[in-house]
């Protein structure tokens, strides 16, 4: 049996309470980011939003959290019972996993993983099994179609997402998360990499599949896709896994692109949080302003634009990186 | 090649140029009333309250036809004739379940008397749900509302009272049938 | 056949008919007012037009109206022709002139025939603005309202009346623009089939004026299909209700029997299931003699001690409830101690009848099939008031000389004026052999008027004449035998030849000699028909049970076998004479009775009621006269803890510790066959509770049923869950399928797109117009040939000096109608009929009261003169109105 010393104990306490505090962070900004995009919203659209709960209407997601648990949690009598619960749990676990090597100050971070930006496309490519299994145990047509389109937008989109990181660890020279901020220190790296944080965020759109890549879930034709079954806490946590991805993506872009918490007078997670928030508001800008491709063309923009960019971004990035090593 | 660009191009600047617009809006004037703070105008033909009006001689227009009750698609409405000794047919029970009603206004369409109006009130809201059931008492009102000067009775044939057939608009003096003259 | 083609769809038709006829029964919307499918065509209303073309080069065509235009082969027609929809909108536009702004306020609203048709022909706009067209209304008494504004002057209502029914009090009046369709004066139509107007009238003319009362909608009616009670015929009827108040009856199609006629009777008879004095909680007679209402728990405590202190049941079953409640009260008291509840001689008459069948199971005419016989003789049944609807089939069946008088001028059968024309006062004989005048005299030749023994005798000399090894008669007076030889030689040479008797008399002998001279007749003419008829709903069934009459329960109870009588739906007052039943009661310890109407029984006689519910509150199985199984449906649920006869047995049999545990109707029937095997068919009568039609049941009401959420919300807001029926197909609601493939049993109304009026949309679920409903008319058969050939004996009671006969009203002899307000309205003030001689040897003038002993009971009524009436008779009015319990015709002694 191992011994542990108290430093080591402490350690260990440390590194289980700052898990708690990134992960319970996420889940509440995730939260938050429900009334913000429903106000952000209203701005866009010349409405107000909902403004009565609270001031401002800070405390309407409290509301919507008290009816959301509340509600009968109902599994349809013909939907694969087991297969059903498991599905929004998986999304809820792969993000917030996702988070685990997000390194928000030099310090703050759960694993600081030499293979983070592997990890975390592990993780994101693990997220589509929720939505397989969702629509699958959901036993619905809707639901299956919903899922299966879902599935093809992800695999796919994960290739560009994949590619257009490749520039970003070829400049850092690094898989870690921490070492790419580190490597902005002079330049963030949205400058040199522009294409492939143009390819980033589209793609990063895709697998969360938000507004305007929300076809799996398109209510005028689906319903509500993959989660048309679902009710209750359950649908909840599809809601908030995906605003958990917005969360992450934001965080991503922050971290890959625009230096993480490198910047002046401010402390670090300060930095970290601003960049990370505007990246979040525009996502809802997005939503405001995009319309919804059609499937064809979703697959087509993928395939036949952005695959080659990323890839050309990659040869002339690595052609400089060798020349200039 | 050139057209591809363009396309390109055009594509991508008009998407640029959408969110441009689009977060432009943060500038400008919501269009949101605040009600209840704020209480807008409602025309006379909205749709809200339902009520039972009378005709111009202050006599009940509703003659328990039963057609609003059919139109109805929510089936909240239900109406049960009766007859006076004048042969002049009235609801005896004229119901409305508000807590079904959805104000489509079918019902006032459907009214071949003018009878029952849509009102521009809404504010119907109760903490009882029992409280939303109007009976015929509940619903009548004093005047014509948005119609005056109809009165069904006056157009129709059958004999009521205080006319006889013969009487109504537009109508012969009764048949005498013991004549032989053509 | 012929070979037509209609909107260029090509079909092969009966070439006997008209081209209406023919477009109705394929489907197509073609408007009409003045054809109906039993009136036929007269070309008045020159509604029906359509484009008929010479041949497949006339590309012109002319517009010719569909009901007068016969079906020949190889004609083209366009119901789709501009031309022709111009002038079908043109003609309704000059029908509604001077129609009134009258819709709202009309009780034919929602089942217009003339609303149909204008929307049909697309007149939604009235252009006319010019003075309306007024006529005054009558009066025309309990039935019937009057509201002749809104009359298009179609004509049907008289040729239905006239032409069809034989009234006379009902006329085209004045002339043009002012004819005027009503009676020389207010008051009541004589015809006992007047009700029919109400559904003839394709507008709201004559409406129902029981509906009227307490109306509401079609679309808002709660249906069921029902089967009348009021007589053996069986009429299918369509009861409708509405918050579990009977509103009112129409006519359901049924090809057999009623097909679109009622009577009277049947129509406006079922008022008394809306009467407030009817027994709706149990009930137990206290030491001061008043009925206490009791709830279920203490009744049941109550009928446990009466039933462990009991020394013995006997059952008194009842030929007006149907089998299931017999059954169960039979099961209840054990097989041996149920009785039919019938009287001594009403039951052998009953005996006779069913014998009767058996003997010619093959050769039992159908309503229906009454029409088409050429040749009828009617042995002692004053067949307008013991079983009206007959009365009027008889009325056709004279008609059948019209149509072969026109088919050898070659004059189409549909073509209504030509046949009556040349048909003139030439009839199909009908001889009829009764007590006294008749209704249908002016249609019989040399209507005999004799005494019951008289009308057997004449019955077996008729046999006797058609078959001499026949037992024969006495010998008989020359005019009487040359009569008997007429009748006989004319049923032989007829086609189709019919003999019609009934029960109505009490005399077995009548049905004896109806059987023995059908006997005689089959061998001779293999179209034969019989026709009996018998005295009330479910005569015929309670004959088939196979139980004592109710003497024997009479018997038990003076005897002292049992102390407790339980009767099922029936009254013993009118079953025995009073001082019987009285006798009975007093020494009886307890009588339960399980009845829906507050009968003497019930008032006086009862120390135990149960509230059964009536036809409109129950399901069950009744045999008709022609031994027809048919059932009828629960039309509303009653308010508890009133339920069917039947369910009030089963819980008394538990109470007793022997729960039948019979869950639905199912179950009982089940139980019925596997005791009757004879009655086996009753499970076929209708579909079990069970099926379902792609997995739905059947409605109850139209898919428009409307106020569902505001109907009960003044009680609870929160709506009240379906009744879910448990022991039929059918839905307490309009959810269901409803259309041509459920099974016509379970059709509780008429309705289809376009066609809202009962008469009109039936033609959808028809096989052609006017024909049987597609999937078969409902009902099955019981009677089995039986295996007696042999000629019953000749044996007639005669009785010397004076004698008293039945004499039934259609308003009044049935009791259940009677109990009906309108009903109550029309019956007539009972009267004691002699002819002139009977007054002057009594020594009474007419109006004055005779005092009549009969059977110990004395009944003085005013004397009434009937010339018609044989020597030495006195007619006594038999029903809720005059006389009953009392045996009937029995020999009496005036004074």
């Amino acid at each position: 049996m191992m011994e542990f010393t108290q430093a080591e104990a402490l350690g260990v306490l440390a590194t289980v309470a700052k898990t708690l505090i990134i992960l319970v962070g996420a889940v509440l900004m995730a939260a938050l980011m429900i009334p913000i995009e429903r106000r952000l919203l209203g701005l866009w659209q010349d409405r107000y939003g909902p403004n009565r709960v609270g001031p401002f209407g800070s405390l309407q997601v409290v509301a919507d959290m008290v009816k959301i648990f509340f509600k009968e949690d109902w599994i349809p009598p013909f939907a694969d019972k087991a297969v059903f619960v498991v599905a929004p749990a998986i999304i809820m676990v792969t993000s917030l996993l996702a988070f685990a090597v997000i390194p928000f100050t030099p310090t703050w971070t759960v694993a600081n993983l030499n293979v983070g930006v592997l990890f975390l496309l592990a993780m994101s490519s693990l997220g589509v099994y929720s939505v397989i299994f969702a629509g699958w145990a959901s036993d619905n047509k809707y639901a299956l179609i919903g899922a299966m389109r879902t599935a093809a937008q992800m695999i796919s989109y994960e290739v560009f997402m994949g590619l257009s990181l490749l520039g970003v660890v070829l400049l850092a020279g690094s898989f870690n998360l921490g070492d790419i901020i580190e490597s902005q220190r002079g330049m963030w790296n949205v400058i040199p990499q522009f294409p492939a944080f143009v390819i980033f965020f589209i793609a990063g759109c895709a697998e969360i599949h938000r507004a305007p890549f929300d076809l799996p879930e398109a209510e005028q034709e689906l319903t509500a896709g993959y989660h048309t079954e679902y009710s209750g806490m359950k649908f909840g946590m599809f809601f908030v896994g995906e605003y958990l991805g917005i969360v992450l993506i934001s965080c991503l872009v922050t971290v890959l692109f625009f230096g993480g918490w490198l910047g002046p007078w401010l402390p670090g997670f300060v930095w970290f949080f601003l960049k990370a928030f505007t990246f979040m508001c525009f996502f809802v800008l997005l939503r405001a302003s995009t319309v919804r491709p059609r499937y064809d063309q979703l697959m087509a923009f993928g395939w036949k634009i952005l695959l080659p960019i990323a890839i050309v971004n990659v040869a002339i990035t690595g052609a400089i990186v060798v020349a200039t090593s | 090649m050139k057209n591809a660009a363009q396309t390109a191009f055009s594509a991508t600047s008009s998407v640029l140029r959408t969110i441009g617009m689009t977060f432009m809006h943060s500038f400008r004037k919501r269009e949101t009333v605040l009600y209840p703070e704020e209480k807008p105008y409602l025309p006379p033909r909205y749709r809200g309250r339902i009520v039972l009006t009378r005709d111009p001689d202050g006599a009940e227009r509703c003659v328990a036809c039963n057609l609003c009750s059919v139109s109805c698609p929510v089936d909240c409405i239900s109406v049960v004739k009766a007859e006076d000794e004048t042969g002049r047919w009235y609801p005896e029970t004229f119901r409305i379940n508000f807590s079904r009603c959805i104000y489509c206004g079918f019902c006032e369409d459907a009214c071949p008397t003018y009878a029952i109006q849509l009102t521009p009130d809404f504010e119907m809201g109760e903490f009882d749900r029992q409280n939303m059931v109007y009976e015929k008492s509940d619903l009548t009102i004093a005047g014509v509302g948005k119609r005056p000067g109809y009165n069904f009775y006056r157009v129709a044939g059958m004999a009521v009272g205080g006319k006889d057939k013969g009487e109504a608009e537009n109508e012969a003096k009764p048949v005498n049938i013991k004549t032989l003259l053509p | 056949m012929a070979h037509i083609t209609i909107d260029g769809r090509e079909y092969d038709v009966d070439d006997t008919e008209n081209l209406l006829a023919v477009a109705l029964s394929k489907g197509f919307d073609l408007p009409y007012f003045c054809w109906h499918p039993e009136l036929h065509s007269v070309g008045a209303c020159r509604q029906c037009a359509v484009k008929s073309y010479r041949n497949d080069e006339d590309e012109k065509g002319m517009v010719v109206m569909a009901c007068m235009t016969p079906c020949s082969d190889g004609g083209r027609f366009e119901i789709d022709d501009e031309e022709a929809a111009e002038m079908r909108a043109q003609v309704i536009e000059w029908l509604m002139t001077n129609h009134p702004h009258d819709c709202p306020v009309c009780e034919e609203g929602g089942e217009c025939h003339l609303q149909d048709m204008t929307l049909m022909t697309g007149h939604t706009q009235r252009r006319y603005r010019g003075a309306k067209r007024t006529h005054t209304n009558q009066d025309l008494g309990p039935f019937i309202n009057h509201e002749m504004n809104r009359c298009i002057a179609c004509y049907r209502c008289v040729r239905y009346y006239r032409d069809y029914a034989d009234g006379d009090d009902l006329r085209a009046l004045g002339s043009h623009n002012n004819v005027y369709f009503g009676r020389e004066r207010d008051g009541a139509f004589d015809n006992e089939f007047s009700g029919n107007l109400v559904e003839v009238c394709p507008t709201g003319v004559f409406t129902d004026k029981t509906l009227g009362a307490h109306y509401n909608r079609k679309w808002d009616m709660q249906n069921a299909p029902g089967i009348c009670t009021h007589c053996s015929l069986g009429c299918n009827t369509s009861p409708g209700s509405r918050q579990g108040v009977l509103k009112r009856i129409q006519n359901r199609f049924h090809g057999e029997i009623n097909h679109y006629f009622l009577c009277d009777r049947g129509r406006f008879g079922a008022g008394f299931v809306n009467r407030d004095d009817r027994p709706r909680q149990p009930l137990v007679r206290n030491a001061d003699g008043v009925l206490e209402p009791r709830d279920m728990d203490a009744m049941r405590a109550t009928m446990e001690e009466v039933l462990a202190a009991t020394t013995g049941m006997i059952g008194v079953g009842s030929p007006r409830a149907s089998l299931e409640d017999n059954y169960a009260l039979r099961n209840l008291v054990g097989a041996d101690f149920f009785t039919t509840g019938m009287s001594a001689h009403d039951q052998a008459a009953s005996l006779a009848g069913k014998a009767a069948l058996e003997a010619h199971a093959e050769r039992i005419a159908t309503l229906r099939e009454v029409e088409s016989c050429d040749a009828v003789l009617v042995l002692g049944e004053d067949v307008t008031q013991t079983a009206p609807r007959v009365a009027l089939s008889l009325r056709q069946a004279r008609r059948n000389r019209h149509l072969e008088l026109a088919a050898q001028n070659k004059i189409p059968k549909w073509h209504a004026r030509a046949v009556r024309d040349i048909g003139q006062y030439n009839n199909s004989p009908i001889f009829s052999a009764t007590t006294q005048a008749t209704r249908l005299d002016d249609i019989v030749i040399e209507p005999q008027r004799l005494r019951p023994d008289g009308i057997a005798e004449l019955g077996f000399a008729i046999a006797h004449a058609l078959d001499n090894t026949a037992p024969a008669v006495k010998q008989l007076d020359d005019d009487t035998q040359a009569l008997v030889d007429s009748i006989a030689a004319t049923l032989k040479g007829a086609k189709k030849p019919l003999i019609v008797a009934g029960t109505s008399l009490g005399d077995p002998a009548i049905v004896h000699a109806a059987n023995n001279a059908m006997k005689a007749l089959a061998a001779a003419n293999a179209e034969a028909r019989l026709f009996v008829t018998f005295a009330e709903a479910n005569s015929l069934g309670l004959a088939m049970m196979d139980a004592p009459d109710i003497e024997q329960a009479f018997t038990a109870i003076e005897n002292g076998t049992a102390d407790t009588l339980v009767v099922m739906q029936n009254c013993l007052y009118e079953r025995a004479p009073k001082a019987r039943v009285d006798a009975v009661v007093k020494k009886a310890k307890n009588v339960i009775v399980m009845d829906h109407s507050l009968n003497r029984t019930v008032g006086e006689a009862a120390t135990h009621v149960l509230p059964a519910g009536s036809f409109a509150e129950a399901d069950g199985t009744l045999v008709n006269n022609e031994g027809r199984a048919q059932r009828f449906f629960q039309v509303f649920i009653p308010d508890a803890p009133m339920q069917e006869g039947w369910r009030w047995a089963a819980d008394l049999a538990d109470v007793a510790g022997r729960d039948p545990e019979w869950a639905g109707m199912d179950d009982i029937i089940d139980a019925i066959v596997a005791d009757y095997p004879a009655l086996a068919g009753i499970k076929d009568a209708a579909p079990s509770q069970s099926f379902r039609k792609f997995g739905m049941r059947f409605p109850r009401s139209p898919h428009r049923y409307a106020a569902r959420t505001a109907l009960y919300a003044n009680v609870n807001v929160r709506e009240r869950r379906p009744t879910v029926d448990a022991d039929s197909p059918l839905s307490y609601s309009m959810e269901g399928y409803y259309g041509e493939g459920q099974p016509p049993s379970t059709l509780a109304f008429a309705w289809s797109p376009g066609w809202d009026s009962n008469q009109a949309a039936i033609t959808r679920f028809q096989d052609e117009v006017g024909g049987h409903l597609k999937g078969g008319d409902p009902g099955t058969r019981l009677i089995t040939p039986g295996t007696d050939t042999a000629f019953a004996p000749a044996d007639v009671t005669r009785v010397d000096g004076w004698q008293a006969v039945p004499m039934y009203h259609i308003f009044g002899s049935e009791s259940q109608s009677a109990r009906a307000e309108a009903i109550a309205e029309r019956m007539p003030e009972p009267v004691f009929r002699v002819n002139a001689e009977g007054a002057k040897t009594l020594g009474i003038t007419p109006g004055n009261d005779l005092s009549l002993t009969i059977d110990g009971e004395t009944h003085a009524f005013p004397l009434d003169v009937d010339p018609s009436l044989p020597d030495q008779t006195i007619a006594v009015p038999v029903g809720m109105h005059g006389v009953c319990g009392v045996r009937l015709p029995v020999g009496v002694e005036p004074k």
